[in-house]
């Protein structure tokens, strides 16, 4: 079995894995990280989504050989100890999650956004959570977390 | 699900790999399509040969009279390179609405190509653009024209097991030409088309001196409406020709009835719609309107 080096959320780590593991299984089932979700597996909702090298992925459809190397970020990397990321904040300030099961992914594809735009619009923000569905909020919450979001992360919040 | 997983450094050392393990080998790049294909057991392949590590093969250039775009290069890169969004908007807008920006992060537009699949949103826009693409294999580096790699739905006529596509090229817009791209589908995001069509248009001197014309899926490969095409060259791009040509257009194309997409009657009809619009926009552009 080949063996996986990667930077996950900050840490060097390895891992043995099966040549056709998929990043989301690695992440769920050798690491223990459940916070990324699996929904629709084929990289159409975008429940699973992280940070490959800061760029959003789905990982139901992404081989885990390929973040041989290189760095992975995920939904666990975001808080500090008990302090929540300011995406995170804001979702909870907006009640921009219902059940839940989607916000995973939406809050990587907002840190995406952020980390390379932070001052998008509200067009922009749609655009970056257009490969994120979810079936009980609705969007406009989930648009308004991530504007605060931005706000909060320049200071301005 | 796959047996090895391999990183080659090179198009050379890629080949090699894959013709060591002939019947069981292929490519693989972003892996969007891949992937699910080996999940739904419609791909034979246990020996993944990784081509996005060999350096070099990332560009989107301008060499040699041709705008280039290597094999590694994603639509997300595509659809933002100024060089293409200037000179080939219609390949830019056509990347930038596959998927959904993760999807765009990771799949290529080589990889949209080689799929084969009628209602890829690269490969319609490559149609209109007359794009050629380089293979390689032992014999060396050949160029052929993109619609030559069509056998049919879902089917390149390459091997899988010995050659790849390294290169996609195409002549980038001069002042008076123009392109525009039309696409209908169910969302505005993270949907496949129900049909897209792309258009390009040159004018020069009051007449259309250069028209194509392609539209997926309403064949089993992207379909180029040469009669359409015909019939508005050399004439002045009137609203009476362009709707002359779309209805030329409509006429041609043989959508099939479909669950996901709509019915054929509906959809060969709105083939004339998009392909007036897109001609319209193409014609506006070029003419510096």
């Amino acid at each position: 079995m080949p063996t996986l080096e990667m930077t996950l959320n900050g840490k060097l780590l390895s891992v043995e894995i099966k040549p056709g593991d998929l990043l989301a299984d690695v992440l769920r089932d050798k690491l223990g990280l459940i916070g990324t979700k699996i929904a629709c597996g084929e990289g159409e909702c975008g429940a699973c989504t992280v940070l490959v090298d800061g760029e959003a992925v789905t990982s139901c459809i992404y081989p885990a050989m390929k973040v041989h190397g290189r760095e992975v970020f995920t939904i666990e990397g975001l808080s500090e100890g008990r302090e929540l990321h300011p995406i995170q904040a804001a979702f909870a300030a907006h009640a921009a999650a219902q059940c839940g099961y989607c916000t995973p992914g939406f809050i990587m594809a907002a840190k995406a956004l952020l980390d390379q735009n932070p001052n998008p619009t509200r067009e922009e923000i749609k655009q970056a959570i257009s490969g994120n569905l979810c079936r009980c909020t609705g969007y406009y919450q989930i648009v308004d977390a991530v504007e605060d979001a931005a706000e909060r992360m320049r200071g301005e919040g | 699900m796959w047996q090895k997983y391999l990183f080659p450094a090179t198009v050379q050392e890629a080949l090699e790999m894959l013709t060591a393990h002939p019947g069981e080998s292929q490519i693989i790049a972003g892996g969007t399509d891949l992937v699910l294909q080996s999940k739904r057991g419609q791909c034979p392949a246990t020996v993944i040969v990784d081509i996005t590590r060999i350096p070099g093969l990332d560009f989107i250039v301008e060499r040699d009279g041709f705008i280039a775009i290597g094999c590694q290069a994603t639509h997300a890169q595509i659809a933002a390179s100024p060089l293409v969004r200037e000179r080939a908007e219609v390949l830019a807008s056509a990347c930038g609405s596959v998927g959904g920006p993760a999807t765009r992060n990771v799949g290529t537009l080589v990889g949209n190509v080689v799929n084969a699949l009628p209602a890829a949103d690269g490969a319609v826009a490559l149609f209109a653009l007359d794009a050629e693409v380089e293979v390689a294999d032992a014999n060396g580096r050949h160029w052929m024209p993109i619609a030559e790699l069509y056998a049919g739905v879902g089917q390149c006529v390459l091997d899988p097991c010995a050659q790849m596509v390294t290169t996609i090229r195409f002549r980038p817009l001069k002042p008076g030409q123009a392109s525009a791209c039309q696409r209908l589908a169910n969302r505005k995001a993270l949907a496949l088309p129900t049909l897209a069509v792309g258009t390009v248009v040159g004018v020069k001197e009051g007449m259309c001196d250069m028209v194509r014309i392609s539209v997926g899926p309403v064949a089993p490969i992207p379909f180029r409406a040469r009669e359409a095409e015909a019939t508005l060259l050399g004439q002045p791009p009137m609203s009476e020709a362009i709707a002359h040509a779309a209805e030329l257009a409509e006429q041609a194309a043989q959508p099939r009835d479909s669950l996901l997409r709509g019915s054929s009657d509906y959809r060969q009809a709105m083939v004339g719609v998009l392909v007036r619009r897109a001609l319209t926009e193409a014609v506006a552009k070029a003419e510096g309107r």
